[in-house]
């Protein structure tokens, strides 16, 4: 396949709990290609957390090899690992994590106004151009408090578009929500993976790893699993399927 | 381009807080009011007593009989008979730090013109006085030393003097007044001066020829003062040394005797009344500063609780690529906002209370710029010193423990 976002190669993370040591991660190896949809599914306890927050350069490995888009993370200080979140991740939460009181688009600007190189008119452009790819152009100035759950992580989701990252990762991103509303998101999360958008998706939901493309499943933090899966739902047709609902 | 986006944040934070940030502000507010209102008081009394003792003459040097009043249980000035006229002419020969002197002396007494009569006092002068007092005329002319060789009955008197005696507005000079029944020819008016700080009305006054006043009305051979004017304010204190000196030596003290006289400078009086004022003002800008204080660690306080209820939304934040120094001056800026602008709204507040006070209350008042300036760089550092922990905190927070956090 094509180019290679993630490349972890015997990857260890281990904390120290008093005078003991947590093996979080015992010697991880595993790469995501461009385009793919990957869920990283395992209970809790298995390391996906921990496997989440060194995805995502909030944490760091003990040793081993984390390179995102050909950039080895290993050695890179607080303010470095800022800037790799900053333009190469998009971040999608389990309960959202909007701001209060501001409107989406201020939302979904966010991650731009820490990116110097932006002005503030590309910046609207942008936000409004990623609203409108979640199916809220015309929702542009709604607080949170006025948006439903679904669109929150609508809104949640067009601020991880926003900065044009290599890869969303998504934590629990349907967790909070009912079956029909987080097939709608699955939904939507399939129609970026089209457009050739990475996606990782970190959850511990079995269904929802029917709808990604390939699934890397932990426990005891080692991989247990790592498959293609060739039988990919549609979560707009299982959308479908659910009884109608009044409106 | 950063600062400015941050400036934009945090602004965003203080508006969707309104209530709380106003409640944060009112200390600073209520502690920059009041030390602009107890500055502009203190000034505004500072600057009058000033101008008032200026406008007698601020290089003018009193000599007084008596030792210095200033011990406790003395008997009046005017009663010690310890000044005379030599003093006042070997002081005239000798001090070359002076460049007018008059001898005075003075008395109570009504002033009668026909049937109008009003209370005054006559001092009796040399043509010097004039210059020294910083007086001119209105109208007529001073006497001439001959007319005070001669103990001339004539008189200039002021405007207080003129309104009383002469009600229907006739023009004094050339007519003849009785001071306790002593006739004298109007041959002048003095300029009006006013009320001083004191209260005094500067323009109740009637002078005439020193020897006049001695010989006919009070009958006395010696002095009540004697008024100089040193060649110029910076003169002045060494003037009042040379004075000392000559009446030291003429009055034939002992090292071991005390000055049996005073002699002043104006420099000093005003010194001693505006010292009096500084203390106070002093006081009142230390109490301020208190509440200034106070308001500062109101804005700590709100700014920690900020930082614990955001941390959430900090550890978003820095999940969407805020660095730690992004957050700290995200705070640092929203502390320095609520302090400056509560430093603002507390000098408009300022302002307004003084011109209350000098409008209601009548008190002089003086807004100096000095106290404006000191009172934003007190609110732009407090907002620093106040805001820095908090920001430092929460800048130094663990991204992953922020976003955990609930």
């Amino acid at each position: 396949m094509s180019k290679e976002i993630i490349k972890i190669q015997d990857l260890k993370r281990e904390f120290t709990m008093g005078t003991e040591t947590v093996h979080a991660l015992k010697g991880i190896s595993f790469s995501i290609q461009e385009g793919e949809f990957v869920t990283i599914m395992g209970s809790s306890g298995s390391g996906k957390s921990t496997m989440l927050n060194i995805l995502g350069c909030l944490d760091q490995p003990t040793s081993g090899l984390y390179e995102i888009d050909g950039v080895s993370v290993k050695d890179l200080n607080r303010n470095q690992l800022a800037t790799i979140r900053n333009e190469k991740i998009g971040f999608i939460f389990q309960s959202y994590n909007l701001l209060a009181r501001t409107s989406a688009i201020e939302n979904v600007e966010l991650p731009l106004l820490y990116n110097s190189k932006i002005t503030s008119e590309e910046r609207r452009e942008r936000a409004i151009k990623a609203l409108e790819m979640v199916g809220l152009g015309e929702r542009l100035h709604h607080t949170p408090s006025q948006l439903s759950g679904g669109q929150q992580q609508r809104v949640a989701i067009a601020r991880s578009l926003v900065n044009n990252p290599v890869m969303i990762l998504a934590d629990e991103a349907t967790g909070n929500l009912d079956t029909r509303t987080s097939y709608e998101i699955m939904s939507l999360f399939q129609e970026l993976n089209r457009k050739g958008i990475t996606i990782t998706f970190v959850t511990h939901e079995p269904d929802i790893a029917t709808f990604s493309s390939r699934t890397v499943v932990l426990k005891d933090g080692e991989i247990m699993q790592d498959y293609k899966n060739h039988n990919i739902q549609s979560a707009a047709e299982e959308l479908a399927k659910l009884p109608k609902q009044d409106h | 381009m950063r600062v400015l986006n941050l400036l934009k944040i945090a602004t965003k934070a203080i508006v969707l807080n309104k209530t709380r940030t106003l409640l944060t502000m009112l200390g600073i507010i209520i502690g920059v009011a009041s030390v602009i209102a107890m500055l502009a008081i203190g000034e505004g009394s500072k600057e009058s007593i000033r101008s008032t003792i200026s406008a007698m003459g601020s290089n003018m040097i009193t000599v007084r009989p008596g030792a210095d009043d200033s011990g406790p249980a003395r008997g009046s000035g005017g009663d010690v008979q310890t000044l005379v006229l030599e003093d006042y002419e070997k002081i005239k020969k000798d001090a070359d730090l002076l460049n007018a002197i008059t001898p005075v002396v003075n008395s109570g007494g009504q002033v009668i013109n026909g049937s109008n009569n009003w209370p005054s006092s006559i001092y009796g002068v040399n043509p010097d006085y004039l210059s020294i007092k910083v007086v001119g005329l209105q109208s007529g002319s001073m006497f001439t030393d001959a007319e005070v060789k001669s103990a001339s009955k004539v008189a200039l008197i002021g405007q207080t003097v003129v309104d009383n005696v002469f009600p229907n507005g006739e023009e004094p000079v050339g007519q003849m007044i009785r001071f306790n029944n002593i006739p004298f020819k109007v041959i002048g008016v003095l300029e009006e001066k006013g009320e001083n700080t004191f209260g005094q009305d500067q323009d109740d006054i009637v002078i005439a020829p020193f020897t006049t006043v001695q010989k006919r009305i009070l009958a006395i051979d010696y002095l009540n003062q004697i008024m100089a004017s040193a060649v110029s304010e910076d003169d002045a204190p060494a003037a009042v040394e040379q004075v000392t000196e000559i009446l030291r030596a003429q009055h034939k003290l002992l090292d071991s005797e005390d000055d049996d006289f005073t002699v002043r400078s104006m420099e000093e009086l005003i010194s001693t009344f505006s010292s009096t004022s500084e203390m106070l003002t002093i006081l009142l800008v230390a109490v301020a500063s208190i509440s200034l204080l106070i308001g500062g660690i109101g804005i700590m306080n709100i700014m920690y609780v900020s930082v614990k209820e955001r941390t959430k939304e900090i550890g978003l934040r820095m999940a969407v690529g805020a660095k730690g120094a992004d957050i700290l001056m995200q705070f640092l800026i929203e502390a320095i906002l609520i302090s400056i602008t509560g430093g603002v709204i507390g000098v408009l507040l300022g302002l307004g209370a003084t011109v209350f006070i000098e409008e209601f209350l009548n008190w002089p008042t003086s807004v100096a710029l000095y106290s404006i300036i000191i009172s934003f760089a007190v609110c732009a550092i407090t907002g620093i010193f106040f805001g820095w922990y908090p920001a430092r905190k929460a800048s130094a927070l663990d991204p992953i423990t922020a976003l955990r956090y609930e």
